[in-house]
């Protein structure tokens, strides 16, 4: 089943309380998605340096001294913040293929969940209320933000498992359906050289439109390019440094509201997601239409809404 | 009029008070405040009860009514009067997927849109659609009439059987084996009969009719060999 819920803030006033909200949103999809929980939420930007998000099944060993042997090896000064099972790290931006070859070897146990200039990843094993507490996701502040709460059915259940998924600087996606043709994709896509980590069908489409958009296209054109080239069930809700797009396969049976005010654009698997958002009341509400991009960015202060046919 | 809060009290005990009225009970009007988009609201009725959802609804609201009459004022998710027998299900805002499948009688009132699959399998209700419905509505719908003001999706009355499909905007293709049919008087009077009781302000010359060709269901001798 699963269960998606996305916030984009327009009006920017709101994110000292974005985590709140969609942590409020993820709970109330916990019906759908009992198994894991996760959150992307795009924050502060880190001056000149990248943000990795890690996990590790041993936290108290793998983060302890870190940030100084990973310094060490890269010969700069590495930041660290350890939240739970996860750590932030701050590195250069151009060092970030010898961050990944560093930790494989000072730290090999350690996964990565997301990489960017303003995304972080928290992601686990169990019920959506747990799991935000772990990691005080209420806390968090950021422009936009997507959750998950996930019932498996293509994978195991495992933190890597969960979504939202990272495979492409500051990109995120999460899905409700499920991809009938991933595991060709995924060998195909390995061939062009996209990191892929697990053999779970939602990576592989999240790796798809990384694919797609290191080769030029923009996440809208990605997005519509999917509907030709992804078979199966999907409703899809992405995330990029400054955008929001969702859309939905043509036969459209996973369910989706979409939620419009002068402050946010929301999403929510149900409406029951969406009731407690301020303003939901006098709300633009409605069902996304199948195979339609939908897409947000924020613009120079302006929000872009392309809708492509 | 007995007002219920959903929020306060929970669902569990809504629907057994609503399950509790006889034929001839006293509380014949209900009212259900922050219904916050729930699930399963109002499932289940059979006595002639009006019940008024204040607000938006989840999955599978007035399922399997019988003898109500229930108002939602908002929006209803997936499966609205899914198996509806008899009765009425007015909705003034928009309807998920589903509205209306496979609903063996009454009547079920979309005063806004209604999303995919809008009676899907139905075998008697009679729907009303004052805006627009989605694709594969009417899928295998057997008996029944779904009437649409505005347009219609992909794929309108896909393996239908024979129920009766009106729409009066356009229709985005038609599904395997559905037809346009001429309109004839008893058409246009079973038409004005129900936009009347939709409160639908569309005159019935301005809809075309939509049905079963026949081919797809019948045993046909032509082909027996081929099975």
């Amino acid at each position: 089943m699963c269960g998606i819920v996305g916030l984009f803030l327009k009006d920017q006033s709101l994110a000292p309380q974005l985590g709140h909200m969609l942590t409020e949103m993820l709970i109330a999809m916990t019906d759908r998605g009992p198994d894991s929980a996760g959150i992307a939420i795009y924050g502060d930007e880190t001056d000149g340096q990248l943000k990795l998000t890690l996990q590790s099944p041993n936290p108290e060993q793998d983060f302890d001294g870190l940030a100084e042997e990973l310094g060490t090896a890269l010969n700069t000064t590495v930041a660290q913040t350890v939240i739970d099972t996860h750590a932030v790290l701050h590195v250069p931006r151009d060092q970030f293929d010898a961050t990944q070859r560093a930790l494989a070897k000072i730290r090999p146990s350690v996964q990565m969940m997301s990489r960017g200039e303003t995304l972080e990843i928290y992601k686990e094993v169990g019920l959506p209320q747990d799991v935000a507490a772990r990691f005080d996701l209420r806390s968090m502040a950021g422009t936009h933000g997507i959750g998950h709460t996930r019932m498996a059915t293509e994978s195991a259940v495992t933190t890597m498992g969960a979504h939202p998924f990272n495979t492409g600087s500051d990109q995120c996606l999460v899905h409700n359906g499920s991809l009938s043709n991933h595991n060709a994709l995924r060998r195909k896509l390995r061939r062009q050289g996209v990191a892929i980590q697990t053999e779970n069908d939602t990576e592989v489409g999240a790796a798809y439109l990384t694919w797609k958009m290191m080769n030029g296209a923009t996440l809208g054109q990605a997005l519509q390019s999917s509907l030709d080239d992804l078979d199966g069930f999907f409703t899809f809700v992405v995330g990029t440094k400054d955008g929001f797009g969702v859309v939905r396969d043509p036969i459209a049976c996973k369910p989706a509201v979409m939620a419009e005010t002068d402050q946010y654009v929301a999403f929510g698997s149900e409406y029951r997601a969406l009731v407690n958002l301020p303003g939901i009341d006098t709300a633009r509400v409605w069902e996304p239409e199948p195979a339609t991009v939908y897409f947000w960015s924020h613009d120079g202060g302006q929000t872009v809404h392309d809708k492509a046919a | 009029m007995q007002t219920y809060d959903l929020e306060a009290d929970g669902l569990r005990g809504l629907n057994a008070a609503l399950h509790q009225q006889s034929a001839d009970t006293n509380q014949t009007q209900w009212a259900v405040i922050n219904p916050k988009g729930s699930h399963a609201i109002a499932v289940g009725l059979d006595a002639p009860i009006e019940v008024t959802v204040k607000g938006s609804t989840g999955y599978y609201c007035a399922g399997m009514n019988q003898q109500a009459t229930v108002r939602v004022e908002g929006s209803v998710g997936p499966g609205v009067a899914e198996n509806m027998m008899s009765g009425e299900v007015i909705v003034e805002g928009d309807a998920s997927q589903y509205a209306g499948a496979t609903g063996h009688g009454g009547l079920l009132v979309i005063k806004g849109n209604a999303s995919s699959r809008c009676g899907i399998s139905m075998k008697g209700i009679d729907i009303v659609v004052h805006g627009s419905i989605g694709h594969m509505s009417a899928f295998m719908a057997q008996a029944g009439t779904l009437v649409v003001c505005g347009d219609a999706g992909d794929a309108l009355g896909d393996s239908l059987y024979e129920a009766r499909l009106f729409v009066r905007g356009s229709v985005k293709s038609l599904g395997a084996d559905c037809i346009e049919k001429d309109m004839r008087p008893e058409h246009l009077e079973l038409l004005r009969d129900l936009l009347e009781r939709a409160g639908a302000d569309a005159k019935p010359e301005e809809f075309r009719r939509y049905g079963s060709a026949r081919q797809l269901y019948n045993f046909d001798v032509d082909t027996s060999t081929a099975y």
